[in-house]
């Protein structure tokens, strides 16, 4: 039994490596994604383009523009000296934002009076547009707190101090590139198994499988373990890369995440199977890869918060692996998670995947044509 | 069969052969109904699980506050809070409850009142008030954050009024939002998700078309005729095109009236700029098609070129122009990016001429681009 696995599975691999292209197309794209989205896919904002209109000539305005100015976050790209010269550099995205000092801004503070500015924002990505606000808030606070200090206004009652947990600097590569651990795994997964039962169906050559002295459930093995052995071998890579090249912090339990990593590709492994079993053609397997990958992936809280769905969207992502994978990975490395805090993921990943398996080794002798 | 009377080369495309293709793959389309399912059922079934599950508006965060001395001072301070509809308050007596429960996942942010709170306040002022937010997802850490600043800031306000001490802030900030001032993070994330799904559509729609025939055979078949690489061209293109503007059309249908995303721009700018991103869509899934030859590797190819780049790098949902320069040169091959930016805007913030023309024009090369190496890998088949 274990040398008619053994020989399957060669064959299999030997399906997808001796093809060039085929070969091409399961090792480097994930490599190159790895690298791409690692730097693209963040919620920082660097550099953010702004623009500057200020009635005021006193020196106090300055002050507060230089405040602005000396901030990472934003970069200045243009002075304006009119209220119409507004809208186009934000119609036309040329700008995010536009600060507009009133006249009397300086005059005001020194006699004592609320002074005023105006942020003017591009509020197309409403989250773009509440990140720079909130930035530009906190820099107004900063302003108004040494000015305070400066001329002897009474403090404040009380005052915020904040810290962030897990991620002192709030940089959100952190959050995502974990997270990109777990999309690849899956992506490489679907690719190898989703199209193996059905480009044999449709070569033929799976009915001559099913009267060879195989049974269903060798078979089932030997079409599973490629995906296992390729997933486990990019997943590692993957993590490398993230641990060495991206400098995530790694601070949990690496057993912890082998055991999620485990569970998640059992998960993946037997949806890429039991949806290649389904499909009669390899049209249709694609199409049942990409059913299953793109609300695996969008609704998995990868890029947007499961917490921020409504609450029907959020009991149907129980039913979606990458969601507990992906709590797996970012609490190994960035919360330094174990298995006590994890336990709870493992199972849900585990089901599914045995409960697929099953699914497909069962459809193997129930769908011919 | 009816001859039609054109019969005459135009332009070097004859229209009776074209139409003959036409019909060959309608046929072909009618019988197998998984592509209509792709063209009309997908984009709708999608959007509309994306357009209700994917969003950035942090709403009823729990967030634990520590209450370690309970005075008339702490329970003011709580109300904001209780009364925020951004926070579902937890009240706890001690620290160590709620380094618990933030470690649990059970909470997103803490807030401390230390003992000597209301204390502070009336005596000396500048009481601190600790705040931790779980900064795993930064995003989230940063707008919470903003949200426990705003609850201050009232607080400061409303106490300052109250007890009749006015408190002086030097600046003040008075915000300004245009083109979507409620701040709806859908508003900008159903117009990314069409072109996400677009983009799908058209690369699945035609990515095995052209593998498949040449996997059966039928293309070298159809290489003897007399018909042209073109004609082939055109007539895998124009029914397909006719099949996704169906779907790009419920699509826009299901934002405007189901997901009442404004329509600011103007209806023809939004039909014309689809049709170009269509375009460049289905030529991408051509190409794809036609180089991959077989349809085991074009599947998988389909897979990784269209919908993650589309999703990362399209300015969907990630900002582009903070990402580092190198990235930002690449997104521009990513068909993806102009119509995402093109629909934001066109959506958001009317006809904004110097952005529609360029997304148009950077559309239009790219599918001129991706044909013309149809054309020519297809030729050497020959």
């Amino acid at each position: 039994m274990v040398r008619r696995i053994i020989a399957l599975m060669i064959k299999e691999f030997l399906a997808l490596f001796t093809d060039k292209k085929s070969r091409m197309v399961v090792i480097v794209p994930p490599v190159v994604q790895l690298i791409i989205f690692g730097y693209a896919a963040s919620f920082n904002l660097d550099h953010v383009p702004y623009a500057v209109y200020n009635e005021d000539s006193g020196r106090a305005s300055r002050d507060f523009l230089a405040k602005i100015q000396g901030s990472p976050n934003f970069s200045l790209k243009t002075v304006i000296r009119s209220d119409t010269e507004i809208a186009p550099l934000i119609d036309t995205q040329k700008v995010r934002v536009v600060v507009h000092v009133a006249s009397k801004f300086s005059e005001n503070l020194l006699h004592n009076r609320p002074a005023e500015v105006q942020i003017i924002v591009d509020g197309r990505n409403s989250n773009t547009a509440m990140v720079v606000l909130n930035y530009l808030n906190s820099i107004v606070t900063d302003f108004n707190e040494q000015w305070a200090i400066l001329h002897g206004h009474s403090p404040p009652p009380a005052r915020l101090y904040v810290r962030s947990w897990f991620n002192t600097a709030l940089d959100s590569h952190w959050f995502i590139i974990p997270g990109i651990v777990a999309l690849l795994t899956l992506v490489v997964t679907m690719l190898v198994t989703a199209l193996s039962v059905a480009r044999e169906r449709e070569a033929g050559t799976f009915d001559q499988l099913l009267v060879t002295p195989m049974r269903p459930l060798e078979i089932l093995i030997a079409k599973a373990l490629p995906g296992f052995i390729i997933g486990t071998f990019e997943a590692t890579f993957i993590i490398l890369v993230v641990v060495f090249w991206f400098h995530v912090p790694m601070r949990g339990s690496v057993p912890a995440l082998y055991l999620g990593l485990f569970t998640f590709l059992l998960s993946a492994v037997g949806t890429g199977l039991m949806i290649s079993s389904i499909a009669v053609t390899q049209q249709q397997g694609l199409l049942g890869a990409f059913l299953f990958l793109v609300p695996t992936i969008i609704l998995s809280g990868f890029a947007t918060p499961i917490a921020n769905m409504p609450p029907m969207v959020q009991v149907l992502t129980y039913l979606n692996p990458m969601r507990y994978f992906l709590i797996i990975v970012r609490s190994v490395f960035l919360e330094g998670a174990s298995f006590d805090l994890l336990w709870t993921q493992y199972w849900p990943m585990a089901v599914m995947g045995i409960l697929a398996l099953a699914t497909a080794g069962w459809l193997f002798r129930r769908r011919m044509y | 069969m009816k001859v039609p009377q054109n019969r005459g080369v135009r332009n070097g495309i004859n229209f009776m052969r074209l139409n003959g293709l036409i019909r060959k793959e309608s046929y072909q389309i009618v019988r197998d109904p998984s592509s209509i399912a792709i063209a009309f059922v997908l984009p709708m079934i999608l959007l509309f699980l994306f357009g209700y599950g994917v969003s950035l508006d942090a709403k009823y965060v729990p967030i634990a506050i520590v209450v370690e001395h309970q005075s008339n001072e702490t329970s003011d301070f709580l109300a904001g809070f209780r009364q925020s509809r951004y926070f579902v308050p937890v009240i706890v007596t001690d620290m160590q409850t709620a380094e618990q429960a933030m470690i649990e996942r059970r909470v997103d942010g803490i807030v401390w009142l230390r003992e000597d709170f209301g204390k502070k306040i009336l005596n000396t002022g500048d009481a601190p008030i600790g705040v931790f937010v779980n900064g795993v997802d930064a995003n989230r850490a940063r707008i919470l954050e903003g949200y426990v600043r705003g609850v201050w800031g009232k607080w400061l306000e409303r106490t300052s009024i109250e007890s009749g001490r006015p408190l002086y802030i030097p600046v003040k900030v008075k915000e300004r939002i245009w083109f979507n001032a409620e701040m709806r993070s859908r508003n900008f994330l159903v117009p990314g998700l069409i072109a996400v799904i677009m983009t799908l559509i058209g690369a699945l729609l035609t990515a095995m078309v052209v593998a498949r025939e040449w996997e059966r055979g039928t293309m070298e078949a159809l290489m003897v005729t007399p018909v042209q690489v073109r004609e082939i061209i055109l007539g895998k293109i124009i029914p397909y095109f006719i099949m996704g503007m169906g779907g790009m059309t419920l699509s826009v249908i299901m934002a405007t009236w189901f997901f009442n995303v404004p329509l600011k721009g103007s209806l023809w700018v939004l039909f014309a700029g689809s049709s170009l991103f269509l375009i460049t869509a289905l030529s991408m899934g051509l190409l794809i098609s036609v180089v991959a030859k077989s349809q085991f590797v074009a599947g998988q190819v389909a897979i990784i070129v269209t919908f993650l780049p589309a999703f990362i790098l399209s300015g969907f949902i990630f900002d582009i122009s903070s990402m580092p320069a190198i990235i930002q040169t690449l997104t521009h091959v990513i068909a993806a990016r102009y119509f995402v930016s093109m629909l934001q805007t066109v959506f958001l913030a009317g006809d904004v001429w110097p952005i529609i023309i360029y997304d148009g024009l950077a559309l239009a090369a790219m599918a001129l681009i991706f044909l013309m190496i149809v054309k020519k890998r297809m030729k050497k088949r020959l």
